[in-house]
């Protein structure tokens, strides 16, 4: 039996939830993690403080992807204030496996971006980086 | 894809040499390890691990100052450990051997020091897209601060560079060429010797990276005819810390010193100095001289093997597993796919598969590869993908090894049902 690579994980890879462009989208967050080439963007429709929908454009592992499917399904119906409460242990306790340190960044990504859409970010504190 | 080696000396005694590694007879979580990262770092033997415990048990002294028995002896195995590599590279001179941390550290020292007084704006930096980032964003960075140009020459499908476009940058100018003798990302070596005589005949000087050469290939500086080459000692059995730049001594006369401070000067006052003369003009502060004496006894490990003979047994594992994994349905491999002018570097992706759960799904088995960018991401944008998965070899791997890798080949495509 696997451990990380759990069927539902799997299933979540292969065929992720809420994923695509989502149209009238009223938040929209991108990120990415070059050290893997992990890209992923987060989109809500807020409406009335509520998440209306959410949708999840991404590509990279297996960990990444199904851990912002799992995200989308989690955050839709919530208010606004409690996705932006939604913290790392709360992921990776949700994600169900064990996480080594070198993947931790993987699983964490659909959070960053869903947070990032949230709080209505254009680029996440302390990472204004320019190109040099 | 037939791949066959014809061996020109005795294979090695892989047996005997692995008994040479402490680390490799170790186990994660009860399995024997099998180290194939090399390109990233490589292990060290007993016999290096030992000449720099004798330093710190026997003798240890800060070099070059003390007037007493420690300090002298430890000097003396510090320049020892040059006049070694200097041998090993076959360099005219050891005063042409100029210790640092690594190779990143090297090619700065020559792009701060050589590059600031030579570089002018409009100049033409010629480089490739096989570059670790360590001899290409120093580069980069040079020519945006003094408003130079850096062109990128390009690789065939096959990874080997485009020779024909290389020429015809070279033709239309260059001030540097600062290249590759051996690709991390995909094995290829470069025809450094032809290249470096093109490059000279436009006026340019030429910098080349042998981080992944001095530890696989005999590397003769002088046959080479570079003007400055690079390497680190980790990945050549020496530890971190250790590693070399070579220069022509015309050059490196004429450059000031990269770093100020103590042991670099010959003569201070308070309104000027003097430098101190080469190699040690380059070489502030207290050298790590422990791994340095490291790097001296790697050199004497390799060439006691014979490098030609540990480049034979390299492509002897990679003439045996390039069939074996490109037959598998969905892996693709990058790069050269014949054993011409390449190292035991093997690149891959497997469809449908990450390269982090590919290498993930593989440490359970104690498969160790590299997944990911390897500091070569002009090079992965250019193969079209985000991040490859790769094995590397050396001195020690063995045909069971690369079994074992096709074995974890095979059940990573099973766990992800691809
Ligand atoms: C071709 C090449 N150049 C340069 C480097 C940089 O080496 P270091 O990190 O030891 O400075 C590496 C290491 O991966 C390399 O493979």
């Amino acid at each position: 039996m696997d451990d990380m690579y759990r069927d539902y994980i799997l299933d979540h890879y292969k065929n992720p939830r809420n994923f695509g462009e989502l149209e009238g989208a009223t938040h929209t967050y991108h990120d990415s993690n070059p050290l893997c080439g992990d890209e992923m963007t987060m989109q809500l429709k807020i409406d009335d403080g509520h998440v209306r929908d959410v949708h999840f454009v991404g590509k990279g592992c297996a960990i990444s992807q199904a851990s912002a499917s799992i995200l989308t399904e989690e955050v839709k119906g919530k208010t606004l204030d409690e996705v932006k409460a939604i913290d790392r242990d709360h992921v990776l306790a949700n994600l169900g496996i064990p996480i080594s340190p070198a993947r931790v960044k993987c699983a964490l990504l659909g959070l960053k971006a869903l947070k990032g859409a949230a709080w209505g970010l254009t680029a996440w504190p302390g990472e204004e980086v320019k190109a040099k | 894809m037939a791949v066959t080696v014809k061996p020109q000396t005795a294979p090695l005694d892989v047996a005997r040499i692995r008994a040479d590694f402490p680390v490799l007879s170790r186990t994660v979580r009860g399995k024997p390890v099998v180290y194939l990262d090399n390109a990233a770092t490589s292990q060290k033997p007993r016999q290096v691990i030992d000449a720099m415990r004798r330093v710190f048990e026997e003798h240890n002294a800060n070099i070059h100052r003390g007037v007493y028995e420690f300090s002298e002896r430890t000097t003396a195995a510090f320049e020892e450990a040059r006049a070694k590599v200097a041998r090993l590279l076959n360099a005219p001179s050891e005063r042409e051997v100029i210790f640092v941390r690594n190779a990143t550290e090297g090619v700065n020292l020559v792009a701060y020091s050589w590059g600031r007084e030579n570089i002018k704006p409009g100049d033409r930096i010629v480089t490739t897209v096989l570059e670790h980032h360590s001899d290409f964003v120093p580069w980069q960075q040079l020519a945006k601060d003094v408003g130079a140009q850096v062109v990128v020459v390009d690789i065939d499908d096959e990874g080997r560079l485009r020779r024909d476009q290389l020429s015809a940058e070279l033709r239309k100018g260059a001030k540097l060429l600062a290249i590759t003798h051996t690709s991390n990302g995909l094995g290829t070596v470069n025809p450094v010797k032809e290249i470096a005589a093109e490059a000279h005949a436009v006026g340019a000087t030429v910098v080349v990276d042998a981080a992944q050469a001095v530890p696989h290939t005999p590397v003769d500086v002088q046959a080479l005819g570079a003007d400055f080459l690079v390497f680190s000692g980790h990945k050549m059995l020496a530890p971190p810390g250790s590693g070399a730049v070579w220069g022509r001594t015309a050059l490196l006369e004429e450059m000031r010193p990269f770093l100020y401070g103590g042991d670099m000067i010959s003569r201070v006052t308070v309104s000027m100095t003097e430098w101190n003369e080469l190699p040690w003009k380059f070489e502030a502060g207290t050298s790590s001289y422990v791994d340095a004496i490291g790097l001296g006894a790697a050199v004497d490990y390799l060439t006691d093997v014979s490098l030609e003979r540990i480049h034979e047994h390299e492509l002897s594992l990679v003439g045996y597993l390039l069939p074996r994994l490109g037959e598998i349905p969905g892996v693709t491999i990058y790069g050269p796919k014949t054993l011409e002018s390449r190292v035991g570097v093997v690149s891959f992706n497997i469809e449908g598969i990450h390269p982090h759960d590919v290498a993930t799904i593989f440490d359970r088995e104690a498969v160790c590869v590299r997944a990911g960018h390897h500091c070569n991401q002009p090079l992965m944008t250019r193969l079209g993908v985000p991040a490859t998965t790769r094995a590397s070899f050396y001195l020690y791997n063995t045909i069971e090894e690369c079994d074992a890798l096709v074995r974890v080949v095979h059940a990573a495509k099973k766990v992800f049902g691809v």
